[in-house]
C-alpha cells in the first residue's frame, strides 16, 4: 500500500504560476485528478512522476522523495500524456526493452503478462507506428505495468479514445485499484472521473479547490445556483409565476429570452414545466446558460 | 552503458532515411578522392586541403552534429525519453551510452572515410593518413561530447551547433585568430600535426594547449549533459 504526498506544492515557470500551494494525499484506490484544460493537472502529474522540479513544497512517495531519485520508478508507473512512442519498435520489442530498462529478471515473461494484461497480444508483433490511438494508449499502459509498480500515475489517459476502448481501459484501471495499487489519473471531463473514481481532487487554475467522495462534489456542483436561458411564448407572464414561486433568486428579461438563476435545481427543474402548464405559457427553449465545466470549477473555487 | 538504450538508439538513428543523410557527406568525399585520385591532382598539398577542408573542417562536425544531437535530441522534443527516464537507471548511463552511440557513428562516417580517402589520395604517405584519421577521431570525441550536452541543454542545439561549427570556425577563424585558438577543429588539427612531418599540414594551436583542452571540453560536456539530464524538464510541462 503505497502513499503519494504532496505539501505545500507550487510551481511556477518565471512570474506565471501553475501550481499554487498544493497539498493532498492519494492512496490506495482510484483518485480522479480533474480540472479544465490548463489548471495545472499535468504540471501536478509531472512533479508526482519526478519529471519537474516544485519550485516550493514536496512531493514524496512513502515518505521518499521523488524529484531526481531515479530509484523511485521501481515502485512507479508512468503514463504521459503525449502519444509518440518508439514508433519503429514494435510494441513486444518495446515492453521487452521497458522491461530490460527496469533490470528485471525474466524480461520476456513480463513483457508478455504485461501485454495480455492490456490485451494487446494479437498486436504485439506489429510496429507501434501502426497503432490506433486507442492502441498506443494500451501499449503504453502495459509499458507502465510492466515491473508491476504498486503505484500509477496516468495522465489524461481517455484522451482520443472511443467509447469501447474507454471502457476496456476502465475496466483494466478497476481491475488495478482492486489489487490494492495507488492510481491516479487526470482528466478535464467530469463524467470519466466520475465513473471510475472514488475520490476526487480537483484542481482550478493551479489552486486545489475541492477534494473529497465523488457523491460530495457532485452535489457542490448541483448544488450551485443554476443559470437557465428560457424562450417562451410570453416571457414576462412566466417571469412572474417563477419568481412567485421561491425556486428562481432573479429572473431578467433580455432580449435573448428570460434568464432564471435557480438557487434549487431540482425544484427548478420540477417546477418549469408546471408553471408554464398553469399559465399557458408556451416552452420554445430551456438551455443551461453556465453549464461549461470551468463554470462549475470557479463556482467551487470561489466558495 | 546499457545495452536496450543503445539499441533503440541505433535503430532511431539507422532506421528512417537519416542513414541516407549520414552516407552522403562520406560517399561524397570518397567520390571526390577517387577522381582526383584518377585524374592525378593527387599531390600532398592537395590531398591535404582535401583531408583538412572537406574530412576534418566539414564533414567531421556536420556528422558529429547529426549524431550528436541526433541521439537524443529528437527523443527530448517527442518525449519518447519519457519512457527512458522512467526507469532506475542512472542518468550519467543514459549519457554515456548516447555518447558511445553517436562516438560510434562518428567513427563509421567520418572517421572511417577520411581514412579511406586519404588511402586512395595518398596512401601513407608522410604518414598523413594515420595523421588525419587520429585527428579526426579525438575531434570526433570533443564535437559529440558538446553537441549532446547542447542537445541535452537547448531545443535549438541543431542551430547553435550550426552556428559554432560553420560561423565560428570557419568563418571567424579566418579573420580572428583568437577565434581559431577556441576550436575543436584546430585542436584537432594540432594533433595531426604532431603525428605526421607533411609540410601542408601547420596547426595554430600547439599540442601542449590543444591536448589538455580536448580533454577537458569532452569531460565538461559529458558532466554537463550529464547534470542537465538529471533535472531535464519534459516538454509538454512548459
Amino acid at each position: 500500500m503505497s502513499e503519494l504526498r504532496l505539501e505545500g506544492v507550487s510551481r511556477w515557470y518565471g512570474n506565471v504560476v501553475a501550481v499554487n500551494g498544493v497539498s493532498m494525499t492519494v492512496g490506495p484506490g482510484v483518485t480522479g485528478l480533474l480540472g479544465p484544460n490548463g489548471a495545472g493537472k499535468s504540471t501536478l502529474i509531472h512533479m508526482m512522476g519526478g519529471f519537474l522540479a516544485p519550485s516550493s513544497g514536496t512531493v514524496t512517495l512513502d515518505g521518499t522523495t521523488i524529484w531526481r531519485n531515479p530509484g523511485i520508478y521501481r515502485h512507479l508507473g508512468l503514463v504521459p500524456e503525449r502519444e509518440s512512442a518508439y514508433d519503429f519498435l514494435t510494441g513486444e520489442q518495446f515492453i521487452v526493452a521497458m522491461a530490460k530498462l527496469h533490470g528485471l529478471d525474466d524480461p520476456g515473461v513480463a513483457a508478455r503478462r504485461a501485454i495480455a494484461r492490456v490485451e494487446m497480444e494479437p498486436a504485439a508483433g506489429r510496429t507501434i507506428g501502426t497503432y490506433s490511438k486507442g492502441m498506443k494508449q494500451r501499449i503504453k499502459m502495459a509499458s507502465a505495468l510492466v515491473h508491476d509498480p504498486p503505484v500509477l500515475l496516468l495522465d489524461e489517459p481517455f484522451n482520443g479514445m472511443d467509447p469501447r476502448q474507454r471502457l476496456q481501459l476502465m475496466d483494466l484501471i478497476r481491475q488495478m485499484a482492486a489489487e490494492g495499487r495507488t492510481i491516479l489519473f487526470s482528466s478535464h471531463i467530469l463524467e470519466e472521473v466520475e465513473r471510475l473514481a472514488s475520490h476526487i481532487e480537483v484542481i482550478v487554475a493551479g489552486r486545489h479547490a475541492a477534494s473529497g467522495d465523488f457523491r460530495k462534489i457532485r452535489r457542490l456542483m448541483t448544488d450551485r445556483p443554476h443559470i437557465f436561458l428560457v424562450r417562451s411564448s410570453d416571457d414576462r407572464r412566466l417571469a412572474a409565476a417563477v419568481i412567485a414561486d421561491g425556486s428562481a433568486r432573479s429572473v431578467q428579461l433580455t432580449d435573448k429570452g428570460l434568464q432564471v438563476e435557480a438557487v434549487d435545481f431540482q425544484r427548478f427543474t420540477w417546477l418549469l414545466p408546471r408553471v408554464s402548464r398553469d399559465t399557458g405559457v408556451r416552452l420554445w427553449e430551456v438551455s443551461p446558460a453556465d453549464e461549461s465545466l470551468e463554470s462549475v470549477f470557479s463556482y467551487l473555487v470561489d466558495r | 552503458m546499457n545495452s536496450t538504450i543503445a539499441m533503440i538508439t541505433f535503430r532511431a538513428m539507422l532506421g528512417r532515411r537519416r542513414a541516407l543523410l549520414l552516407l552522403a557527406l562520406p560517399l561524397l568525399l570518397l567520390a571526390l578522392s577517387v577522381v582526383l585520385r584518377s585524374t592525378g591532382y593527387d599531390d600532398l598539398d592537395v590531398s591535404e586541403d582535401v583531408l583538412q577542408k572537406f574530412g576534418l573542417a566539414t564533414l567531421l562536425p556536420l556528422l558529429a552534429l547529426i549524431a550528436g544531437t541526433g541521439v537524443i535530441g529528437p527523443e527530448i522534443d517527442d518525449g519518447q525519453l519519457m519512457y527512458v527516464l522512467t526507469k532506475p537507471v542512472p542518468r550519467q548511463v543514459i549519457v554515456l551510452t548516447k555518447l558511445a552511440v553517436a562516438n560510434v557513428l562518428v567513427v563509421v562516417f567520418a572517421v572511417v572515410p577520411v581514412l579511406l580517402s586519404g588511402l586512395v589520395l595518398t596512401g601513407t604517405t608522410a604518414r598523413m593518413t594515420p595523421a588525419f584519421t587520429v585527428g579526426v577521431l579525438v575531434g570526433g570525441l570533443a564535437y559529440t561530447a558538446v553537441f549532446v550536452a547542447l542537445a541535452v541543454a537547448s531545443r535549438n542545439a541543431v542551430t547553435i551547433g550550426l552556428l559554432y561549427a560553420l560561423v565560428w570556425e570557419s568563418l571567424l577563424g579566418n579573420f580572428a585568430p583568437g577565434a581559431k585558438s577556441a576550436s575543436i577543429q584546430q585542436w584537432a588539427l594540432s594533433v595531426t600535426d604532431a603525428l605526421t612531418p607533411a609540410s601542408p599540414v601547420r596547426a595554430s594551436v600547439g599540442l601542449a594547449v590543444a591536448v589538455p583542452l580536448l580533454v577537458l571540453v569532452t569531460a565538461a560536456a559529458t558532466a554537463l549533459a550529464t547534470y542537465r539530464l538529471r533535472s531535464l524538464t519534459v516538454a509538454s510541462a512548459e
